[in-house]
């Protein structure tokens, strides 16, 4: 059994909270350039050079991308054969948070439902935790912006409306959404499993790399397929029009229950962020 | 694109009835910022009849919850929050004077009536830019309600702050517009 003190775990999300807020991915960057080359409106050009600024800016200042620092949420992958001292997993984790928006000049942006009170340092933090073989711990911080959030959804469909019905669902959730998410974004999409699993499999699907293929021969076809009618609907950067509403769509599917259909879309902003460590 | 027009509030009806949808404006001077829970604070004020913070008339409202300003520096990243959240407040924050508001997103067809029939406009800033739009601003001060930090009332000092008209007092939509040009699918 490997021992790894929780301070390291808080020490690590504390860095990684600063640094996915401030440090747009490669990935990211490369695709809003892609977008650049693609875009056809004046506008929408002006605004995706502007998204490449102020990701430069943001980086070489310290700044954060977006004022919206966001929900802290934190996926673990724990090995079986690691016992954390010191103090809870989840402690460790919601210290980490409290540090980094403190340090990073990171906003707070966590509320009580009904009083709308502030917490004052960001917690509690979501966390999505998985057991894994080995002795290691995967850490992977991905704070996520309320005004994507607020487009998403999970909808329970009948098994008869199909490949169709889902592609459906989740072009007309980017349509309705319009110009509210910040586009041009990234379109999650998780189907089967439960209600709460189809959710936890789109948020999933917006860890994987822009850019990157599905594994799964199928869904790489249903992704660009889905992406092309996303872009048809031409709300593009910002809703003002254009060719680029969205960069990319990211499917996560697994088997469900034989009277169901579950399909959850989450839609992820341009400022995509996440970041994650091995210890 | 058209030439930038700079404006420089307090606005009044002929300012803002010359806007159309598309210009892009710069703004110098003093805005304030103000999201949901001020909001709701000053709609409750309006209703009771009390003394606002700040006297809304030819002013503009930033729809923004900037993050904390690092050593140095006035403010953190602050570019726009979704504004309709704010559509069931604004209507009657128009008729008491407000005369332009900042954000992204669509605004209700209530915001855009009440644009029409008191003359005030809707501006779109960058989403997502907010470490770019900092710069524009110089100066900024919590006047009202500190205790909801991010959400308090402040008072910017902006400097060539770059933003569109999305809504003008003729009741235009640049969102409906520019998607009806670029769209390819065909009308149900």
């Amino acid at each position: 059994m490997r021992e790894i003190d929780a301070s390291r775990i808080t020490e690590a999300v504390k860095e990684l909270c600063m640094k996915a807020n401030m440090h747009l991915g490669g990935d990211v960057l490369k695709a809003l350039e892609k977008a650049l080359d693609e875009e056809e409106s004046p506008q929408g050009r002006d605004i995706l050079e502007k998204l490449i600024l102020n990701a430069k800016i943001a980086r070489e200042e310290s700044i954060p991308i977006c004022q919206d620092t966001g929900f802290a949420v934190v996926f673990v992958e724990l090995g079986q054969d690691v016992h954390i001292t010191g103090s809870s997993l989840a402690e460790a984790i919601n210290e980490g948070v409290r540090q980094g928006y403190a340090e990073g000049y990171l906003r707070k942006s966590i509320c009580h439902p009904f009083t709308r009170q502030n917490t004052g340092d960001n917690t509690p933090a979501v966390v999505h935790v998985e057991i894994v073989p080995g002795d290691r711990v995967k850490l992977i911080v991905a704070p996520k912006g309320g005004g994507s959030e607020n487009m998403s959804r999970v909808t329970m469909l009948t098994p008869a409306a199909g490949i169709e019905g889902i592609k459906e669902f989740v072009v007309k959730r980017v349509k309705e959404s319009g110009p509210n998410p910040c586009p041009p974004t990234i379109v999650g999409v998780g189907i089967g499993g439960t209600f709460e699993m189809a959710a936890l499999l789109a948020k999933k699907s917006l860890l994987r790399e822009l850019g990157s293929k599905n594994k799964d021969p199928e869904l790489q076809k249903l992704e660009a397929e889905w992406l092309e009618a996303i872009n048809d609907l031409g709300i593009g950067p910002q809703g003002l029009g254009g060719r680029v509403t969205s960069l990319a769509v990211h499917i996560e599917m697994m088997p469900c229950h034989i009277a169901s259909l579950p399909v959850a879309v989450n839609i992820q902003c341009h400022a995509a962020r996440h970041k994650e460590i091995e210890l | 694109m058209n030439d930038v027009i700079k404006l420089t509030p307090p606005l009044t009806d002929a300012d803002v009835e010359k806007l159309v949808i598309g210009d892009r404006v710069e703004i110098t001077g003093v805005i304030f910022t103000g999201r949901d829970a001020a909001h709701k604070r000053l709609v409750e004020l309006l209703k009771e009849e009390k003394e606002l913070p700040f006297d809304l008339r030819g002013q503009i409202i930033y729809y923004v919850g900037p993050s904390p300003a690092p050593p140095g520096r006035p403010v953190g990243a602050a570019g726009p929050t979704t504004s309709y959240r704010m559509d069931p407040y604004a209507p009657l924050l128009i008729e008491a004077g407000l005369k332009g508001m900042i954000g992204k997103g669509a605004r209700s067809r209530e915001v855009i009536e009440a644009m029409k029939e008191y003359k005030a406009v809707y501006f779109a800033a960058i989403g997502g830019a907010g470490a770019l739009m900092a710069r524009s601003i110089k100066k900024a001060e919590v006047i009202a309600y500190p205790e909801l930090g991010p959400e308090a009332i402040r008072r910017l000092e902006v400097v060539n702050f770059p933003v569109v008209v999305v809504n003008d007092v003729r009741g235009n939509d640049l969102y409906r517009e520019g998607v009806k040009r670029y769209s390819r699918v065909k009308a149900a």
